[in-house]
Protein backbone atom coordinates (compact mmCIF):
# COMPACT_ATOMS: atom_id res chain seq x y z
CA UNK A 1 0.00 0.00 0.00
CA UNK A 2 1.28 3.36 -0.95
CA UNK A 3 0.81 6.54 1.63
CA UNK A 4 -0.18 8.15 -1.75
CA UNK A 5 -3.34 5.84 -2.03
CA UNK A 6 -4.21 5.90 1.80
CA UNK A 7 -4.10 9.69 1.67
CA UNK A 8 -6.61 9.94 -1.28
CA UNK A 9 -8.70 7.26 0.50
CA UNK A 10 -8.63 9.72 3.20
CA UNK A 11 -9.83 12.47 1.27
CA UNK A 12 -12.68 10.48 -0.32
CA UNK A 13 -13.35 9.55 3.14
CA UNK A 14 -13.36 12.76 4.79
CA UNK A 15 -15.98 14.06 1.80
CA UNK A 16 -18.42 11.19 1.91
CA UNK A 17 -18.12 10.93 5.50
CA UNK A 18 -19.65 15.00 5.97
CA UNK A 19 -22.47 14.09 3.82
CA UNK A 20 -23.17 11.27 6.70
CA UNK A 21 -22.39 13.41 9.12
CA UNK A 22 -24.75 15.78 7.65
CA UNK A 23 -27.73 13.12 8.20
CA UNK A 24 -26.63 11.79 11.09
CA UNK A 25 -26.93 15.19 12.91
CA UNK A 26 -30.43 14.97 12.07
CA UNK A 27 -31.37 11.75 13.61
CA UNK A 28 -29.59 12.26 16.22
CA UNK A 29 -31.34 15.70 16.89
CA UNK A 30 -34.46 14.38 16.73
CA UNK A 31 -33.16 11.23 18.98
CA UNK A 32 -32.10 14.44 21.40
CA UNK A 33 -35.50 16.13 21.67
CA UNK A 34 -37.95 12.97 21.90
CA UNK A 35 -35.56 9.55 21.84
CA UNK A 36 -37.29 8.64 18.52
CA UNK A 37 -35.52 7.07 15.75
CA UNK A 38 -36.70 8.69 12.91
CA UNK A 39 -36.04 5.56 10.75
CA UNK A 40 -38.08 7.74 7.74
CA UNK A 41 -34.85 10.12 7.74
CA UNK A 42 -33.30 8.45 5.15
CA UNK A 43 -36.39 8.80 2.88
CA UNK A 44 -36.08 12.60 3.71
CA UNK A 45 -32.58 12.77 2.24
CA UNK A 46 -34.03 11.04 -0.97
CA UNK A 47 -37.13 13.12 -1.66
CA UNK A 48 -34.55 16.20 -1.46
CA UNK A 49 -32.57 14.68 -3.87
CA UNK A 50 -35.32 13.86 -6.52
CA UNK A 51 -37.10 17.38 -5.49
CA UNK A 52 -33.73 19.08 -6.40
CA UNK A 53 -32.74 16.69 -9.80
CA UNK A 54 -36.37 17.79 -11.19
CA UNK A 55 -36.27 21.39 -10.26
CA UNK A 56 -32.46 21.56 -11.58
CA UNK A 57 -33.44 20.20 -14.65
CA UNK A 58 -36.80 22.50 -15.33
CA UNK A 59 -35.06 25.46 -14.53
CA UNK A 60 -32.12 25.02 -16.63
CA UNK A 61 -34.98 24.11 -19.24
CA UNK A 62 -35.73 27.50 -18.68
CA UNK A 63 -32.83 28.86 -19.38
CA UNK A 64 -31.58 29.88 -15.76
CA UNK A 65 -28.04 29.32 -15.31
CA UNK A 66 -26.78 26.24 -14.45
CA UNK A 67 -25.57 27.16 -10.91
CA UNK A 68 -28.18 29.37 -9.91
CA UNK A 69 -30.33 26.86 -11.00
CA UNK A 70 -28.71 24.07 -8.59
CA UNK A 71 -28.81 27.11 -5.71
CA UNK A 72 -32.89 27.51 -6.01
CA UNK A 73 -33.14 23.69 -6.22
CA UNK A 74 -31.84 23.00 -3.28
CA UNK A 75 -33.48 25.64 -1.76
CA UNK A 76 -36.75 24.17 -2.97
CA UNK A 77 -35.43 20.62 -1.68
CA UNK A 78 -34.43 22.53 1.74
CA UNK A 79 -38.37 23.43 2.32
CA UNK A 80 -40.35 20.53 0.98
CA UNK A 81 -38.05 18.31 3.06
CA UNK A 82 -38.82 20.59 6.28
CA UNK A 83 -42.31 20.62 5.17
CA UNK A 84 -42.15 16.70 4.90
CA UNK A 85 -40.23 16.31 7.79
CA UNK A 86 -42.43 18.66 10.05
CA UNK A 87 -46.03 16.92 9.02
CA UNK A 88 -44.34 13.52 9.40
CA UNK A 89 -43.83 14.55 13.27
CA UNK A 90 -47.79 16.43 13.58
CA UNK A 91 -49.54 13.34 11.68
CA UNK A 92 -47.52 10.30 12.82
CA UNK A 93 -45.28 10.89 15.57
CA UNK A 94 -47.16 13.72 17.63
CA UNK A 95 -50.35 11.55 18.86
CA UNK A 96 -48.13 8.57 19.79
CA UNK A 97 -45.65 10.59 21.97
CA UNK A 98 -46.78 9.22 24.94
CA UNK A 99 -47.12 5.88 23.57
CA UNK A 100 -44.69 3.05 24.43
CA UNK A 101 -41.50 3.80 22.52
CA UNK A 102 -41.35 0.37 20.48
CA UNK A 103 -45.09 2.04 18.72
CA UNK A 104 -43.27 5.46 17.15
CA UNK A 105 -39.91 2.97 16.47
CA UNK A 106 -42.12 1.00 14.02
CA UNK A 107 -44.51 3.66 12.85
CA UNK A 108 -41.32 5.33 11.71
CA UNK A 109 -40.63 2.48 9.89
CA UNK A 110 -43.87 3.05 8.16
CA UNK A 111 -43.58 6.36 7.22
CA UNK A 112 -40.32 5.43 5.41
CA UNK A 113 -41.82 2.98 3.14
CA UNK A 114 -44.73 5.31 2.68
CA UNK A 115 -42.51 7.80 1.93
CA UNK A 116 -40.76 5.01 -0.89
CA UNK A 117 -43.95 4.22 -2.44
CA UNK A 118 -44.88 8.39 -2.82
CA UNK A 119 -41.71 9.04 -4.23
CA UNK A 120 -42.23 6.35 -6.74
CA UNK A 121 -45.79 7.65 -7.55
CA UNK A 122 -44.03 11.27 -8.20
CA UNK A 123 -40.86 10.36 -9.49
CA UNK A 124 -41.17 6.65 -10.90
CA UNK A 125 -38.60 3.93 -10.63
CA UNK A 126 -35.83 5.28 -12.76
CA UNK A 127 -32.66 5.71 -11.86
CA UNK A 128 -32.24 9.47 -12.90
CA UNK A 129 -28.81 10.83 -13.83
CA UNK A 130 -28.02 13.87 -11.70
CA UNK A 131 -26.72 16.73 -13.92
CA UNK A 132 -23.25 17.42 -13.47
CA UNK A 133 -23.21 21.55 -12.45
CA UNK A 134 -20.37 21.99 -10.66
CA UNK A 135 -17.19 20.32 -12.63
CA UNK A 136 -16.55 16.86 -12.02
CA UNK A 137 -12.88 16.84 -13.53
CA UNK A 138 -9.82 15.85 -11.65
CA UNK A 139 -7.85 18.66 -10.07
CA UNK A 140 -4.70 17.18 -8.95
CA UNK A 141 -3.32 18.62 -5.92
CA UNK A 142 0.21 16.61 -5.22
CA UNK A 143 -0.54 13.03 -4.73
CA UNK A 144 -4.28 13.68 -4.38
CA UNK A 145 -6.79 13.96 -6.72
CA UNK A 146 -10.02 16.00 -5.77
CA UNK A 147 -13.18 17.49 -7.97
CA UNK A 148 -14.43 20.39 -7.85
CA UNK A 149 -17.84 19.24 -7.05
CA UNK A 150 -15.99 17.19 -4.12
CA UNK A 151 -14.35 20.50 -2.47
CA UNK A 152 -18.12 21.96 -2.63
CA UNK A 153 -19.41 19.71 -0.76
CA UNK A 154 -16.74 19.11 2.14
CA UNK A 155 -16.69 22.99 2.60
CA UNK A 156 -21.17 23.45 2.47
CA UNK A 157 -21.31 20.29 5.09
CA UNK A 158 -18.44 21.91 7.55
CA UNK A 159 -20.27 25.31 6.97
CA UNK A 160 -23.57 23.85 7.50
CA UNK A 161 -22.41 22.06 10.55
CA UNK A 162 -20.89 24.56 12.41
CA UNK A 163 -24.23 26.83 11.67
CA UNK A 164 -25.74 24.06 13.28
CA UNK A 165 -23.51 23.79 16.28
CA UNK A 166 -24.02 27.70 16.38
CA UNK A 167 -27.40 27.85 16.74
CA UNK A 168 -27.52 25.06 19.26
CA UNK A 169 -25.55 26.37 21.23
CA UNK A 170 -25.56 29.95 21.20
CA UNK A 171 -28.70 31.37 20.27
CA UNK A 172 -32.30 31.59 22.46
CA UNK A 173 -33.74 28.92 20.25
CA UNK A 174 -30.75 26.29 20.23
CA UNK A 175 -30.92 26.64 24.30
CA UNK A 176 -34.84 26.29 24.12
CA UNK A 177 -33.89 23.15 22.15
CA UNK A 178 -31.18 21.68 24.50
CA UNK A 179 -34.05 22.92 27.70
CA UNK A 180 -36.78 20.96 25.68
CA UNK A 181 -34.62 17.51 25.06
CA UNK A 182 -33.85 17.90 28.75
CA UNK A 183 -37.20 17.90 30.57
CA UNK A 184 -40.04 18.98 28.40
CA UNK A 185 -42.16 19.52 31.61
CA UNK A 186 -39.89 22.39 32.76
CA UNK A 187 -39.48 23.91 29.39
CA UNK A 188 -43.17 24.21 29.18
CA UNK A 189 -43.59 25.80 32.74
CA UNK A 190 -40.56 28.32 30.96
CA UNK A 191 -43.27 29.37 28.07
CA UNK A 192 -41.29 27.55 25.65
CA UNK A 193 -43.88 25.86 23.40
CA UNK A 194 -42.30 22.55 23.38
CA UNK A 195 -44.31 21.54 20.21
CA UNK A 196 -42.84 24.32 18.50
CA UNK A 197 -39.38 23.38 19.10
CA UNK A 198 -40.01 19.80 18.15
CA UNK A 199 -41.75 20.83 14.78
CA UNK A 200 -37.85 23.60 14.41
CA UNK A 201 -35.84 20.60 15.36
CA UNK A 202 -37.41 18.37 12.73
CA UNK A 203 -37.50 21.12 10.10
CA UNK A 204 -33.89 21.77 10.45
CA UNK A 205 -32.90 18.18 10.43
CA UNK A 206 -34.90 17.69 7.19
CA UNK A 207 -33.93 20.68 5.63
CA UNK A 208 -29.96 19.65 6.47
CA UNK A 209 -30.70 16.31 5.30
CA UNK A 210 -31.95 17.70 2.13
CA UNK A 211 -28.65 19.43 1.00
CA UNK A 212 -26.91 15.96 1.82
CA UNK A 213 -29.42 14.66 -0.28
CA UNK A 214 -28.08 17.04 -3.23
CA UNK A 215 -24.31 16.20 -2.33
CA UNK A 216 -24.97 12.33 -3.04
CA UNK A 217 -26.76 12.42 -6.18
CA UNK A 218 -24.18 14.86 -7.58
CA UNK A 219 -21.30 12.65 -6.06
CA UNK A 220 -22.35 9.81 -7.76
CA UNK A 221 -24.49 11.26 -10.77
CA UNK A 222 -27.87 9.43 -9.69
CA UNK A 223 -30.80 10.12 -7.83
CA UNK A 224 -33.35 6.91 -7.25
CA UNK A 225 -36.15 6.60 -4.66
CA UNK A 226 -34.07 3.93 -3.10
CA UNK A 227 -30.81 5.78 -2.35
CA UNK A 228 -32.09 7.06 1.14
CA UNK A 229 -32.28 3.43 2.30
CA UNK A 230 -28.63 2.58 2.79
CA UNK A 231 -27.51 6.26 3.24
CA UNK A 232 -30.29 6.65 6.00
CA UNK A 233 -28.80 3.40 7.58
CA UNK A 234 -24.79 4.22 7.57
CA UNK A 235 -26.02 7.66 8.99
CA UNK A 236 -27.75 5.98 11.83
CA UNK A 237 -24.68 3.99 12.15
CA UNK A 238 -22.55 7.04 12.62
CA UNK A 239 -25.01 8.61 15.22
CA UNK A 240 -25.02 5.52 17.34
CA UNK A 241 -21.21 5.32 16.48
CA UNK A 242 -20.59 9.45 17.75
CA UNK A 243 -23.13 8.30 20.75
CA UNK A 244 -26.75 9.35 19.73
CA UNK A 245 -28.13 12.53 20.82
CA UNK A 246 -25.06 14.52 21.11
CA UNK A 247 -24.46 16.18 18.16
CA UNK A 248 -20.35 16.35 18.34
CA UNK A 249 -20.89 12.50 18.28
CA UNK A 250 -23.19 12.64 15.36
CA UNK A 251 -20.08 14.81 13.02
CA UNK A 252 -17.25 12.61 14.54
CA UNK A 253 -19.52 9.06 14.01
CA UNK A 254 -20.09 10.92 10.03
CA UNK A 255 -16.56 11.45 9.39
CA UNK A 256 -15.08 8.21 11.32
CA UNK A 257 -17.46 6.18 9.21
CA UNK A 258 -17.00 7.95 5.81
CA UNK A 259 -12.88 7.06 6.34
CA UNK A 260 -13.67 3.66 7.80
CA UNK A 261 -14.95 2.57 4.83
CA UNK A 262 -12.69 4.22 2.25
CA UNK A 263 -9.43 3.88 3.74
CA UNK A 264 -11.33 -0.20 4.38
CA UNK A 265 -11.97 0.15 0.14
CA UNK A 266 -7.75 -0.22 -0.34
CA UNK A 267 -7.76 -3.75 1.08
CA UNK A 268 -11.35 -5.09 -0.25
CA UNK A 269 -13.50 -5.42 -3.15
CA UNK A 270 -15.64 -1.85 -3.94
CA UNK A 271 -18.76 -4.59 -3.29
CA UNK A 272 -17.96 -5.11 0.50
CA UNK A 273 -17.88 -1.36 0.53
CA UNK A 274 -21.15 -1.47 2.65
CA UNK A 275 -19.72 -4.16 4.88
CA UNK A 276 -17.67 -1.46 7.25
CA UNK A 277 -20.36 0.36 8.15
CA UNK A 278 -22.30 -2.35 9.86
CA UNK A 279 -19.23 -4.05 11.33
CA UNK A 280 -18.56 -0.96 12.84
CA UNK A 281 -22.23 -0.85 14.32
CA UNK A 282 -21.78 -4.09 15.53
CA UNK A 283 -17.85 -3.04 17.08
CA UNK A 284 -19.99 -0.23 18.64
CA UNK A 285 -23.24 -2.07 20.18
CA UNK A 286 -21.11 -4.52 22.01
CA UNK A 287 -17.48 -2.36 23.33
CA UNK A 288 -19.19 0.67 23.58
CA UNK A 289 -23.11 1.51 22.94
CA UNK A 290 -23.35 4.90 24.86
CA UNK A 291 -21.25 5.57 21.47
CA UNK A 292 -17.50 7.54 21.54
CA UNK A 293 -18.90 10.67 23.06
CA UNK A 294 -21.13 9.46 25.75
CA UNK A 295 -23.71 11.79 26.45
CA UNK A 296 -21.93 14.16 29.48
CA UNK A 297 -24.71 14.05 31.86
CA UNK A 298 -23.55 15.76 35.42
CA UNK A 299 -26.15 15.02 38.19
CA UNK A 300 -25.83 15.81 41.51
CA UNK A 301 -28.31 16.13 44.67
CA UNK B 1 -61.22 43.70 43.59
CA UNK B 2 -61.04 40.06 42.79
CA UNK B 3 -58.10 38.25 44.23
CA UNK B 4 -54.88 37.71 42.19
CA UNK B 5 -55.73 34.00 42.12
CA UNK B 6 -58.77 32.42 43.15
CA UNK B 7 -59.76 28.35 43.43
CA UNK B 8 -62.64 27.42 43.51
CA UNK B 9 -64.04 23.72 44.46
CA UNK B 10 -61.13 22.00 42.25
CA UNK B 11 -61.31 18.77 41.94
CA UNK B 12 -58.02 16.50 40.46
CA UNK B 13 -57.77 12.82 40.14
CA UNK B 14 -55.86 10.44 39.03
CA UNK B 15 -57.67 7.69 37.71
CA UNK B 16 -60.65 7.63 39.02
CA UNK B 17 -58.72 8.17 42.42
CA UNK B 18 -60.00 11.71 43.76
CA UNK B 19 -56.26 13.21 44.46
CA UNK B 20 -58.20 17.24 45.42
CA UNK B 21 -61.58 17.05 46.41
CA UNK B 22 -63.10 20.37 45.78
CA UNK B 23 -61.01 22.75 47.30
CA UNK B 24 -61.70 26.20 47.90
CA UNK B 25 -58.84 28.71 47.86
CA UNK B 26 -57.29 32.43 47.51
CA UNK B 27 -54.39 34.60 47.29
CA UNK B 28 -54.79 38.20 47.13
CA UNK B 29 -52.54 40.63 45.71
CA UNK B 30 -48.85 41.35 47.47
CA UNK B 31 -49.71 38.05 49.72
CA UNK B 32 -47.35 35.33 50.83
CA UNK B 33 -49.87 32.62 51.04
CA UNK B 34 -48.68 29.07 52.19
CA UNK B 35 -50.48 25.70 51.23
CA UNK B 36 -49.49 23.12 53.54
CA UNK B 37 -49.70 19.31 54.31
CA UNK B 38 -48.41 15.88 54.87
CA UNK B 39 -46.76 13.84 52.11
CA UNK B 40 -49.53 12.58 50.08
CA UNK B 41 -52.07 15.47 51.24
CA UNK B 42 -52.59 16.79 47.92
CA UNK B 43 -50.20 19.73 47.71
CA UNK B 44 -48.49 19.03 44.40
CA UNK B 45 -51.34 17.59 42.93
CA UNK B 46 -52.98 21.21 43.04
CA UNK B 47 -49.96 23.34 41.98
CA UNK B 48 -49.72 20.69 38.95
CA UNK B 49 -53.51 21.56 38.21
CA UNK B 50 -52.89 25.17 38.14
CA UNK B 51 -49.93 25.57 36.43
CA UNK B 52 -51.65 23.45 33.10
CA UNK B 53 -49.22 20.41 33.99
CA UNK B 54 -52.67 18.45 34.19
CA UNK B 55 -56.15 19.22 33.71
CA UNK B 56 -58.48 19.30 36.75
CA UNK B 57 -61.57 17.19 36.35
CA UNK B 58 -63.97 19.72 37.64
CA UNK B 59 -63.97 23.50 39.54
CA UNK B 60 -62.47 26.86 38.29
CA UNK B 61 -59.04 28.37 38.68
CA UNK B 62 -58.81 32.53 37.93
CA UNK B 63 -56.00 34.53 38.19
CA UNK B 64 -57.18 38.13 37.81
CA UNK B 65 -60.50 37.42 37.22
CA UNK B 66 -59.74 35.57 34.03
CA UNK B 67 -60.18 31.93 33.55
CA UNK B 68 -57.34 29.85 33.58
CA UNK B 69 -58.89 26.39 34.11
CA UNK B 70 -56.50 24.11 31.79
CA UNK B 71 -54.72 26.66 30.32
CA UNK B 72 -51.41 24.85 28.89
CA UNK B 73 -48.43 25.60 31.12
CA UNK B 74 -46.48 27.61 28.72
CA UNK B 75 -49.27 30.30 28.10
CA UNK B 76 -49.28 30.77 31.63
CA UNK B 77 -46.05 32.65 31.62
CA UNK B 78 -47.03 35.14 29.13
CA UNK B 79 -49.91 35.95 31.62
CA UNK B 80 -47.35 36.15 34.56
CA UNK B 81 -47.57 33.04 36.25
CA UNK B 82 -44.55 31.24 37.49
CA UNK B 83 -43.98 28.00 39.02
CA UNK B 84 -40.68 26.72 40.58
CA UNK B 85 -41.25 22.98 40.22
CA UNK B 86 -40.99 20.35 42.84
CA UNK B 87 -37.53 19.01 42.67
CA UNK B 88 -36.47 22.35 41.55
CA UNK B 89 -36.08 21.06 37.85
CA UNK B 90 -33.36 22.72 36.81
CA UNK B 91 -31.99 21.87 32.94
CA UNK B 92 -28.57 20.01 34.38
CA UNK B 93 -26.96 19.96 31.25
CA UNK B 94 -27.47 24.04 30.65
CA UNK B 95 -25.28 26.05 32.40
CA UNK B 96 -26.10 28.71 34.86
CA UNK B 97 -26.38 31.44 32.85
CA UNK B 98 -28.56 29.51 30.02
CA UNK B 99 -30.87 28.04 32.70
CA UNK B 100 -31.60 31.76 34.30
CA UNK B 101 -31.92 32.88 30.07
CA UNK B 102 -34.92 30.15 29.46
CA UNK B 103 -37.16 31.61 32.61
CA UNK B 104 -37.30 34.78 30.18
CA UNK B 105 -37.58 32.87 27.54
CA UNK B 106 -41.43 34.23 26.65
CA UNK B 107 -39.87 37.68 26.79
CA UNK B 108 -37.73 40.30 24.17
CA UNK B 109 -36.53 43.13 26.01
CA UNK B 110 -32.80 42.01 26.22
CA UNK B 111 -31.35 44.73 28.02
CA UNK B 112 -33.98 44.82 30.76
CA UNK B 113 -33.45 40.88 31.07
CA UNK B 114 -29.50 41.23 31.65
CA UNK B 115 -30.36 43.92 34.12
CA UNK B 116 -32.79 41.42 35.91
CA UNK B 117 -30.12 38.67 35.26
CA UNK B 118 -27.48 40.91 37.45
CA UNK B 119 -29.72 42.09 39.98
CA UNK B 120 -30.46 37.93 40.36
CA UNK B 121 -26.72 37.70 40.94
CA UNK B 122 -26.66 40.24 43.08
CA UNK B 123 -29.19 38.82 45.48
CA UNK B 124 -28.03 35.65 45.22
CA UNK B 125 -24.18 35.81 44.50
CA UNK B 126 -23.94 32.14 44.79
CA UNK B 127 -24.79 32.06 41.11
CA UNK B 128 -22.83 34.60 39.82
CA UNK B 129 -19.53 32.51 40.97
CA UNK B 130 -21.05 29.86 39.00
CA UNK B 131 -22.40 31.51 35.84
CA UNK B 132 -20.58 29.29 33.42
CA UNK B 133 -21.13 25.92 35.08
CA UNK B 134 -23.57 23.68 34.34
CA UNK B 135 -26.54 23.30 36.52
CA UNK B 136 -25.81 20.15 37.12
CA UNK B 137 -22.72 20.42 39.18
CA UNK B 138 -24.19 22.43 41.66
CA UNK B 139 -25.62 21.59 44.89
CA UNK B 140 -29.12 20.82 45.85
CA UNK B 141 -29.34 24.07 47.76
CA UNK B 142 -27.84 25.59 44.74
CA UNK B 143 -30.21 24.32 41.79
CA UNK B 144 -33.12 25.29 44.47
CA UNK B 145 -31.59 29.35 44.34
CA UNK B 146 -31.72 28.93 40.76
CA UNK B 147 -34.96 27.67 39.85
CA UNK B 148 -36.02 30.51 42.30
CA UNK B 149 -34.02 33.00 40.04
CA UNK B 150 -35.18 31.42 36.81
CA UNK B 151 -38.67 31.82 37.53
CA UNK B 152 -38.12 35.44 38.39
CA UNK B 153 -36.86 36.20 35.35
CA UNK B 154 -40.56 35.37 34.23
CA UNK B 155 -40.94 39.10 35.38
CA UNK B 156 -44.16 36.77 37.80
CA UNK B 157 -46.65 38.89 39.31
CA UNK B 158 -47.78 35.29 40.84
CA UNK B 159 -45.08 33.21 41.99
CA UNK B 160 -46.39 29.32 42.51
CA UNK B 161 -42.95 27.70 44.35
CA UNK B 162 -43.43 23.25 45.00
CA UNK B 163 -41.40 22.73 48.03
CA UNK B 164 -38.36 24.61 47.86
CA UNK B 165 -37.11 23.05 51.31
CA UNK B 166 -37.38 19.74 49.91
CA UNK B 167 -33.98 17.83 50.64
CA UNK B 168 -32.12 20.56 51.80
CA UNK B 169 -29.90 21.31 54.75
CA UNK B 170 -31.43 23.42 57.21
CA UNK B 171 -28.91 26.32 56.86
CA UNK B 172 -29.69 26.17 52.83
CA UNK B 173 -33.33 25.93 54.12
CA UNK B 174 -32.86 29.18 55.94
CA UNK B 175 -31.17 30.62 52.79
CA UNK B 176 -33.63 29.94 50.41
CA UNK B 177 -36.56 31.81 52.60
CA UNK B 178 -34.23 34.54 53.00
CA UNK B 179 -34.33 34.79 48.75
CA UNK B 180 -37.96 34.59 49.36
CA UNK B 181 -38.62 37.05 51.70
CA UNK B 182 -36.85 39.34 49.45
CA UNK B 183 -39.07 38.30 46.64
CA UNK B 184 -42.46 38.77 48.63
CA UNK B 185 -40.70 42.14 50.27
CA UNK B 186 -40.53 43.39 46.36
CA UNK B 187 -44.28 42.90 46.03
CA UNK B 188 -44.59 39.74 44.13
CA UNK B 189 -47.59 37.57 44.88
CA UNK B 190 -46.71 34.35 46.36
CA UNK B 191 -48.29 30.62 46.60
CA UNK B 192 -46.27 28.23 48.97
CA UNK B 193 -46.23 25.01 48.99
CA UNK B 194 -44.28 23.70 52.08
CA UNK B 195 -44.21 20.40 54.03
CA UNK B 196 -41.85 22.09 56.55
CA UNK B 197 -44.93 24.26 58.12
CA UNK B 198 -43.27 25.94 60.51
CA UNK B 199 -41.14 27.53 58.60
CA UNK B 200 -43.58 28.36 56.27
CA UNK B 201 -46.14 29.71 58.54
CA UNK B 202 -43.35 32.06 59.85
CA UNK B 203 -43.01 33.51 56.33
CA UNK B 204 -46.41 33.54 55.16
CA UNK B 205 -49.23 35.88 55.79
CA UNK B 206 -52.52 33.07 55.45
CA UNK B 207 -52.05 29.64 55.33
CA UNK B 208 -54.21 26.75 53.78
CA UNK B 209 -53.53 23.13 55.68
CA UNK B 210 -54.60 20.00 53.21
CA UNK B 211 -55.28 17.02 54.32
CA UNK B 212 -56.39 14.08 52.28
CA UNK B 213 -56.99 16.80 49.53
CA UNK B 214 -59.27 18.62 51.59
CA UNK B 215 -58.57 22.01 53.09
CA UNK B 216 -59.06 21.28 56.44
CA UNK B 217 -58.23 24.55 58.18
CA UNK B 218 -56.82 28.05 57.09
CA UNK B 219 -56.61 31.56 58.85
CA UNK B 220 -53.95 33.85 59.90
CA UNK B 221 -50.33 32.50 59.42
CA UNK B 222 -49.53 33.33 63.04
CA UNK B 223 -52.81 32.08 64.51
CA UNK B 224 -52.25 28.79 62.56
CA UNK B 225 -48.73 28.68 63.90
CA UNK B 226 -50.28 28.82 68.04
CA UNK B 227 -53.37 26.13 67.08
CA UNK B 228 -52.90 23.14 68.74
CA UNK B 229 -53.82 21.01 66.08
CA UNK B 230 -51.52 22.36 63.80
CA UNK B 231 -48.52 21.85 66.54
CA UNK B 232 -49.65 18.19 66.54
CA UNK B 233 -49.93 17.67 63.59
CA UNK B 234 -47.57 19.26 61.47
CA UNK B 235 -45.04 21.12 63.98
CA UNK B 236 -43.83 18.25 65.83
CA UNK B 237 -46.09 18.72 68.98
Amino acid sequence: MSIDVLLQQIVNGLVVGSVYALVALGYTMVYGILQLINFAHGEIVMIGALVALVVTKALTAAGIPPVLALLLAILAAMIVCAIVGVSIERIAYRPLRSAPRLAPLITAIGVSIFLQQVAILVFGRNYFTFPEIIPKSPINIGPITVTANEIVILITSVSLMAGLLWLVNKTKIGTAMRATAEDQKVAGLMGIDINKIIAITFAIGSGLGAVAGVMVASNYGQAHYYMGFMLGLKAFTAAVMGGIGNLWGAVAGGLILGLVENVGLIFVRGDYKDIFAFVVLVLVLIFRPQGLIGEKVAERA
Amino acid sequence: MSATLEVKQLEVAYGGIKAIKKIDFHVNEGELVTLIGANGAGKSSTLRALSGLIKPVGGKVTYKGQDITGVPSHALVGLGIALCPEGRGVFKRLDVHENLLMGAFARNDKAQIMREVDEIYGMIPRLKERTKQLAGTLSGGEQQMLAIGRAMLAQPKLLMLDEPSMGLAPLMVEKIFEIIRLIAKRGTTILLIEQNAQLALEHASRGYVLESGEIKMTGEAKALLADPRVKEAYLGG
